[in-house]
């Protein structure tokens, strides 16, 4: 952008934060294109969804370089989100992220912090989620995983869908429909709950 | 290139020219994507315009990625900007609360809370 030329738009009055808020969570959605992360971000968030972008370099390339050089062979991913005002002092984010393992460079800033994961997959994809769950258990990050109902979505009973995806039994699993707000809501209340389950465990 | 060479919004090069040359990778700086950040002070004319106009957007908290969003940068070089205005004492940074392997139960108990009333 031109900082010289005519002035970002920023927030509308009514998205502004209140000053007494004192500190942010956030949330990560992941899932492969198409599943719907960003109607969920959307249905949930408070403001219109919003895009932050990120630069990936590759690796090893133009350590030794001039400032500059680097950046030039730089791709930029965005990343929708969403924010809910939780109380006078806390606000939820809610990042959605793509699952392919292509974009995993974007992971280490955005779940580091994170309460937790909600993976969204396509029960007419499944195979589509095997990376991305692998890799969120290899992290440590707990996840629930929520599965969009799509019009033509084959009814698989909860069983099944934990079975081909090799889900351990006290993962939660949840059908939604990412387009309504209450239904997207209570995807994030189960990553709640269960995040409330474990920390609730005895230790050992 | 040159200082006043005009880079097209999807070239690289323009973020060396806001951010002085530096990339967020040389120069981590501890902002979160949720990192909130307010203005302690009014923008004044003499400083440089991505300055003022981060100043001028954190009237009221803001995130990292909402800065991110409105100024269309990376949040790698939006933290470099903040840094800047961090060091000058122009912001103060709320950071995001801190959780461990798990989050703190009352915590959890907030945002479920929060949720229900959505």
């Amino acid at each position: 952008m031109d900082f010289s030329g005519s002035e970002p738009a920023g927030p509308q009055e009514a998205d502004l934060l209140p000053a007494s808020v004192s500190a942010a969570v956030k949330i990560v959605v992941v899932g492969g294109f198409g599943v719907g992360k960003t109607t969920l971000v959307g249905s949930v968030s408070e403001i219109r969804p919003l895009t932050t972008e990120e630069t990936m370099t590759q690796a090893g390339v133009g350590v030794d370089d001039p400032a500059g050089v680097e950046l030039k062979t730089a791709t930029t991913v965005a990343m929708d989100f969403g924010r809910i005002t939780i109380s006078d002092q806390l606000v939820l984010y809610v990042f959605g992220t793509p699952g392919q393992e292509r974009f995993w460079f974007l992971w280490n800033g955005l779940f580091e912090g994170a309460l937790g994961a909600v993976v969204l997959v396509d029960t007419r994809r499944l195979e589509g989620s095997f990376d991305v769950l692998g890799r969120l258990e290899d992290r440590g990050v707990p996840f629930v995983v929520a599965t969009n109902t799509f019009p033509d979505s084959p009814d698989h009973p909860v069983e099944e869908i934990r079975a081909a995806l090799d889900l351990p039994p006290e993962v939660p699993i949840v059908a939604c429909d990412a387009r309504t707000r209450e239904s997207s809501r209570d995807v994030l209340m189960a990553l709640m709950r269960y995040l409330y389950a474990l920390a609730a465990q005895p230790v050992g | 290139m040159t200082a006043d060479q005009r880079a097209d919004d999807d070239d690289p090069d323009r973020f060396y020219v806001v951010g002085s040359g530096r990339s967020p990778q040389d120069s981590p700086t501890g902002f979160d994507l949720v990192t909130l950040v307010v203005a302690r002070t009014e923008p004044r004319p003499a400083m440089p315009p991505e300055q003022v106009v981060i100043l001028r957007l954190c009237g009221s908290p803001l995130s990292v990625a909402e800065l991110s969003a409105y100024l269309r940068l990376p949040a790698g070089l939006v933290s470099v900007l903040l840094a800047d205005l961090l060091d000058d004492h122009l912001i103060e940074v709320r950071a995001p609360v801190p959780v461990a392997a798990l989050p703190d139960l009352s915590l959890l108990e907030a945002v479920i809370n929060g949720l229900q009333r959505l």
